[in-house]
Order: C-alpha cells, then sequence, then structure tokens
C-alpha cells in the first residue's frame, strides 16, 4: 500500500460483501417461493423480499465502487485522499441509514413506512428499485455528494489520469441522474420515462464508465501495460458505451404509452451495447497479452477476466436477446428478463468489486504479492463455483422464461395461460434455479474462508 | 528481396481504433437503411408523398459540399504525405486544406440547420409518420457525424498549426480522414434513398 489513507477503503469492502451475503440469502428465499408460495408467509411476503433484494444489491455496489474508488484514487492522484476522516464518516452515515432502511422494509408495512417517512411532503417511495424512503434518499445524495467531493479533491490536487477522469465522470454521472429519483408524476407514462434515467442510465452508461476504470486500474497494475496502450482502448470503449447506452435508453420505451419511433431508436442503439461489452473482453485479453510483470496475485488477473467474460455474457448476449421491439413485445417482463438481470449485474457489476477487493484486500492486509498460493486456490474455488452458480441460475431462468413466453405470451387471449398456472407448471425449473442459488452461495462462504487460509510458514 | 525492405504504408490506414468504430457505424447506418426499405415496401403512398415535401436541391448542395470537403481532406494527407516538402510546409498547406475542409463541415450544418427548421415550421415531427421517422432519425444522426467530424478535423487542425504531421508519422491525420469519409460516404447512401429513390 503506497498511501495510508487508501486503508478507508477496508470497511466499504467488507460491509459490500456481508450485503452481498444478505443479498444472495433473500434471493434463495425468493426463490424458495416460486416453488411454495406460502413459505415464510406472512413473515417475510414475496413484495417485501424482492424489494430488500434490490435495494441491496444497489447498496452494495455503492459501497463496492466506494471502497474500490478510495483504493484506487491515492494512487492515481499519488497523492492521500483529500479528507480519509470525511471518508470513514461518510461510511458510518451510509452504513446507518441503509441499515434502517433495510429493517424498514421488513418490520414495518409498506404504506406505514411512508406515513411515518412523511413520503406525502415529499413523494418519492413506491417505485421499483426506487422504493426508499425521500429521508432515505436525501441521505443517499448527501453520502454520494461528499463522496465525490472527497474523491474530486484528492484528484484535482494530484495527478490527473485517463483512470481518474472517466471514473469521475462516471461518478457525476452517477449522481446527476439519481437526481431523477424525486422526479415523480402522476401520470404513470411521465414517471415510468423519468424513472428509466434514473435506472438505465446508472447501469447501462454511468456505471460501465466506473467499470471500464476500476478494470483498466487492476490491468495496468497487474500487467504493467504502457499507460498510453490502456487509455486508447478505454477511450474506445467509453465512447462506445455512451453513444450506445444513452440512445439505448429507448429500449425500455417499448409500448409502456411513449411513441413509436421508441422503437426503432432503442431497437437499434441498444443493438450496438454488447459492443463495449465485447471490446472490453479484447482489451483484457490483449493487455494480458502483453504484460509486461508477472504479479502473484493471479486470482485477482482470473476475476478481471471473468469480469470481462461473463459481463458480455450477462448484459451483451443476454441482453440483446430481447432487445428488439419485435421479440421484446412477447418477452416484456417475463423471466428471460430475470435471467438478463441477474448474469449482467452478477457478471459486470458484482464481479468487479471481486476484482478490486481480490487485488487490494490483500495489499490492505500487509501482503503486498497477494494472498498465499494456498488461498488463492481456496478462492479460484469460490470463482468457480460462483460463477458456474449464477451462469447455471441464470439458464434455468432462461429456460423459465421461453417457456412463460411459449405459454403466456404468444398464444392469443383465447388460449393463452395465466400466469399463476404457467408459474406452476414451471417448478421444477425453479428448484434447479434455487440448486444453483445455494451453489453461488456457497461459493461465497468459501471465497470468505480463503480471507482466513494461514499463509504456510517456510521451513529454513 | 528489395521489395521487402521499402516500408510499406500500414494498412487499413489510421488507428485500428477508428475500423472499430466505422464498422459500428456502418452496422448502426445499414440496419436504419434496411428498416428505411422495409417500411417503405409496407407503405409505399405514405413515403412517396411525404418525400415531396423534402427539399432535393438542398440535399444535392449537401452532397456537393460533403464531397468537395473530402477532397480537401485528401489534399491534406498528401501533403503530409508529400516527400518534396518540407515539415513546416506540408504542415502549412495541409492545415489550409483542412481549414477548408471544416468551413464546408460548416456550410452543410448550417445548411441542415435551416432545413430542420423548415421542415419543423411545417408541424413535421417523429410522430407525422414513419417516413418522416426515418427521415428525421438518418439525418438527425447523421448531422451529429457531422458535427464530431468537425470538431476532429479541428483538432488535426491545430495540430498542423504546431507541425505536429510528418512523412513518417500522421496516423492521427489519417485517422481522422478516415471518419471523415465515413461521413461522407453515409451521406452518399442517405441522399439518394431518402430524398430522390421514388
Amino acid at each position: 500500500m503506497k498511501y495510508s489513507s487508501q486503508m478507508v477503503a477496508k470497511p466499504y469492502f467488507i460491509f459490500a460483501l456481508i450485503l452481498l451475503a444478505g443479498e444472495i440469502l433473500f434471493g434463495i428465499t425468493m426463490s424458495i417461493q416460486y416453488i411454495y408460495g406460502d413459505f415464510l408467509f406472512p413473515m417475510l411476503p414475496f413484495n417485501v423480499l424482492r424489494m430488500v433484494h434490490v435495494n441491496l444489491l444497489i447498496v452494495l455496489l455503492l459501497f463496492g465502487f466506494m471502497g474500490a474508488t478510495y483504493y484506487l484514487i491515492p494512487e492515481e492522484a499519488e497523492r492521500e485522499l483529500w479528507s480519509p476522516l470525511l471518508a470513514k464518516i461518510t461510511f458510518w452515515v451510509f452504513v446507518v441509514a441503509g441499515v434502517l432502511t433495510i429493517l424498514g422494509y421488513l418490520f414495518v408495512p409498506y404504506a406505514e413506512l411512508t406515513k411515518l417517512t412523511m413520503n406525502d411532503l415529499w413523494p418519492t417511495m413506491g417505485r421499483e428499485f426506487l422504493e426508499q424512503p425521500t429521508i432515505t434518499k436525501l441521505g443517499i445524495v448527501l453520502v454520494v455528494v461528499s463522496y465525490i467531493f472527497n474523491v474530486t479533491m484528492t484528484v484535482i490536487k494530484g495527478r490527473t489520469t485517463t483512470i481518474s477522469i472517466i471514473l469521475l465522470t462516471g461518478l457525476f454521472g452517477l449522481a446527476f441522474f439519481f437526481l431523477f429519483a424525486f422526479e415523480f408524476s402522476d401520470n404513470m407514462i411521465t414517471d415510468k420515462f423519468f424513472w428509466w434515467f434514473v435506472v438505465h442510465l446508472w447501469v447501462e452508461a454511468t456505471w460501465e464508465l466506473i467499470l471500464g476504470a476500476l478494470l483498466a486500474f487492476v490491468l495496468v497494475k497487474l500487467t504493467g501495460v504502457d499507460r498510453e496502450h490502456i487509455d486508447k482502448w478505454l477511450y474506445l470503449i467509453i465512447a462506445m458505451t455512451l453513444i450506445a447506452g444513452l440512445a439505448g435508453t429507448g429500449h425500455h420505451f417499448f409500448y409502456i404509452g411513449l411513441p413509436g419511433y421508441w422503437l426503432w431508436i432503442g431497437s437499434i442503439a441498444s443493438a450496438a451495447e454488447p459492443i463495449p461489452f465485447f471490446l472490453m473482453i479484447l482489451f483484457a485479453y490483449n493487455m494480458i497479452k502483453n504484460r509486461r510483470i508477472q504479479d502473484d496475485n493471479k486470482i485477482a488477473l482470473t476475476w478481471a477476466k471473468g469480469t470481462a467474460v461473463v459481463g458480455f455474457l450477462g448484459a451483451g448476449v443476454w441482453g440483446f436477446m430481447h432487445t428488439l421491439a419485435p421479440v421484446d413485445y412477447y418477452t416484456h417482463g417475463t423471466q428471460l428478463t430475470a435471467a438478463h438481470a441477474h448474469l449482467s449485474f452478477f457478471g459486470a457489476y458484482v464481479m468487479i468489486c471481486f476484482t478490486l477487493i481480490s487485488y487490494a484486500m490483500p495489499i490492505l492486509r500487509g501482503r503486498p504479492h497477494g494472498n498465499c498460493a494456498k488461498a488463492q486456490k481456496v478462492e479460484l474455488t469460490s470463482f468457480w463455483l460462483m460463477v458456474i452458480g449464477m451462469i447455471g441460475l441464470t439458464l434455468a431462468l432462461t429456460v423459465a422464461g421461453v417457456m412463460q413466453i411459449e405459454m403466456q405470451r404468444i398464444p392469443d387471449s383465447a388460449h393463452a395461460m395465466a400466469f399463476m398456472d404457467v408459474q406452476a407448471k414451471l417448478s421444477t425449473i425453479y428448484i434447479i434455479r434455487s440448486l444453483f442459488g445455494v451453489m453461488t452461495f456457497v461459493g461465497l462462504l468459501v471465497y470468505f474462508y480463503s480471507f482466513f487460509v494461514k499463509e504456510e510458514r517456510v521451513a529454513i | 528481396m528489395q521489395s521487402n525492405q521499402v516500408s510499406r504504408e500500414p494498412y487499413p490506414p489510421g488507428d485500428f481504433a477508428i475500423w472499430i468504430v466505422i464498422y459500428v457505424e456502418l452496422v448502426t447506418f445499414g440496419l436504419l437503411f434496411v428498416g428505411y426499405a422495409f417500411s417503405r415496401k409496407a407503405d409505399i403512398l405514405t413515403f412517396n408523398n411525404s418525400q415531396l415535401a423534402l427539399n432535393k436541391t438542398s440535399g444535392f448542395i449537401d452532397t456537393l459540399i460533403l464531397i468537395t470537403s473530402s477532397y480537401f481532406i485528401v489534399k491534406a494527407v498528401h501533403a503530409i504525405k508529400s516527400s518534396n516538402l518540407s515539415l513546416q510546409e506540408a504542415n502549412h498547406i495541409a492545415s489550409k486544406w483542412l481549414l477548408a475542409a471544416i468551413a464546408f463541415g460548416g456550410m452543410f450544418l448550417v445548411n441542415k440547420f435551416l432545413e430542420f427548421s423548415a421542415i419543423f415550421g411545417q408541424g413535421i415531427t417523429l410522430s407525422t409518420n414513419k417516413f418522416f421517422m426515418f427521415y428525421l432519425l438518418l439525418t438527425m444522426f447523421h448531422f451529429m457525424h457531422v458535427t464530431l467530424g468537425t470538431v476532429i478535423l479541428f483538432n488535426i487542425f491545430k495540430k498542423t498549426k504546431k507541425d505536429g504531421y510528418s512523412k513518417e508519422d500522421h496516423r492521427g491525420l489519417e485517422t481522422g480522414a478516415v471518419y471523415w469519409h465515413l461521413v461522407d460516404l453515409l451521406w452518399i447512401v442517405l441522399f439518394p434513398l431518402v430524398y430522390i429513390i421514388r
């Protein structure tokens, strides 16, 4: 570790991993509810669990990104973090706000929660992903603004690199688009329109910039390839991401009451969205092929390659499957969407957090050359358990999605089966999905265990 | 044996990255062109009637402007590659050609802006009908490309002012030139397809 302030990243990483464990456990519980509808009802109904599942995802990724940034920025800027204290305060504020909100979801009926947090004064609640009480949303704004301010000040006072510029662009974008979470319209179409400004422009535009910058940072460190070479790739990926991603918002505007031209804009622009992900694979493998140093932390490189490949599969391939308007007409909101969401969030965003954690945590724990071989072997096992678990889960959901489309969507209304009847027919597939979910969780536990594998002492 | 030692021009010219951009652009516009063709086939009457509202002369002027500006870019690249000019002379000549190309790019943008004003003045929008949806999507998307291309050319122009390109190293110039030719090529397909063919 070059700068002592990088240490602030550690609690962020640890908390992100704890939240991930919660994320998967809630996911598995819901997957069981798909098989036994009344499992844990009325204590934990499906709608509450789902809300916790998607909210935890966002919060854990934000923790991961923040930890990664606090680790990366001092090294890129070649100076200590502007204010490590602010980063520590931000951490605790975010933890308290996050935990309180999740507890609120779990133990207070949602309608009650809206009253308790005085949603009527400034209504923003009740929308998927943005269920947080307005006060929590304001808290998120405060946390994110102080985080970005801290990072910006560090960059301004130190060295500026392409990686830090792209990371900052992504972060400013993240903050800006979150403001649309405060836009609330009585018109459901207008409401959905702006809702996607947060949801889509986070995950398919600004977060991709963050992903690109984080991946590039790890590759620079582990391969020793010239920055000039990496910068060019990064700019290309980012340009493609922004062009395709911004116009690609249109693929969410199909059949929801918005004008028909979105069918064309959305289909064509989003058909280009897999390209930056594919370039990321070329980028990662090209850098590794031309590497100048052989870093001992091999597992971090495995995670980096995994991010590029699984990110492309989940976001690129599974996204493209249903992004064209005529296809989406049948697939909209089926299990195929769920399949895409699971593999893309895992492949692109959870895996980049793992990449950074696997690269930085050993250094933060006083092992500059990475964990010992035995610990890395354990981590490799966890890598495959999680990756195979998530791909298996995705394939199961894909099969479920296709069957759902066949039975519920393609036949005319006289012959189409009802939603619940279709779900009952898919129970075998849902069992398989749950088992792969459990496999992913076991993978995470093995990952946790890898932290406790002791360095083998060599007898002299 | 001799021929092996002669340094060859790298092929394709310009940076490899720009070719990835070009292929993506060609596929994207290609999809829109195919979409246009199929939609037109389904409703020829609307397409033919709506097409009458377009200003063909303006479109033709646009075509001439872009082809001419592409020629200026070719002259700029030739000047830099020319073996009998000094570095300063070559960059000086190239900068003049580039300035002319930028001016023509600007003319295209102004002319298109006037055309869009006239179209919007008639109350036409993306939702008027399928023909106008394609017309506006294609021409506005292309307009954005010309804008970007002009910015790229301007940056190259600035570099020629610092004698930044040499006979041996002019990759940046060729990269920008290739992009500008793409913008030109797209218009050459777009113009007859949307403005002329009936």
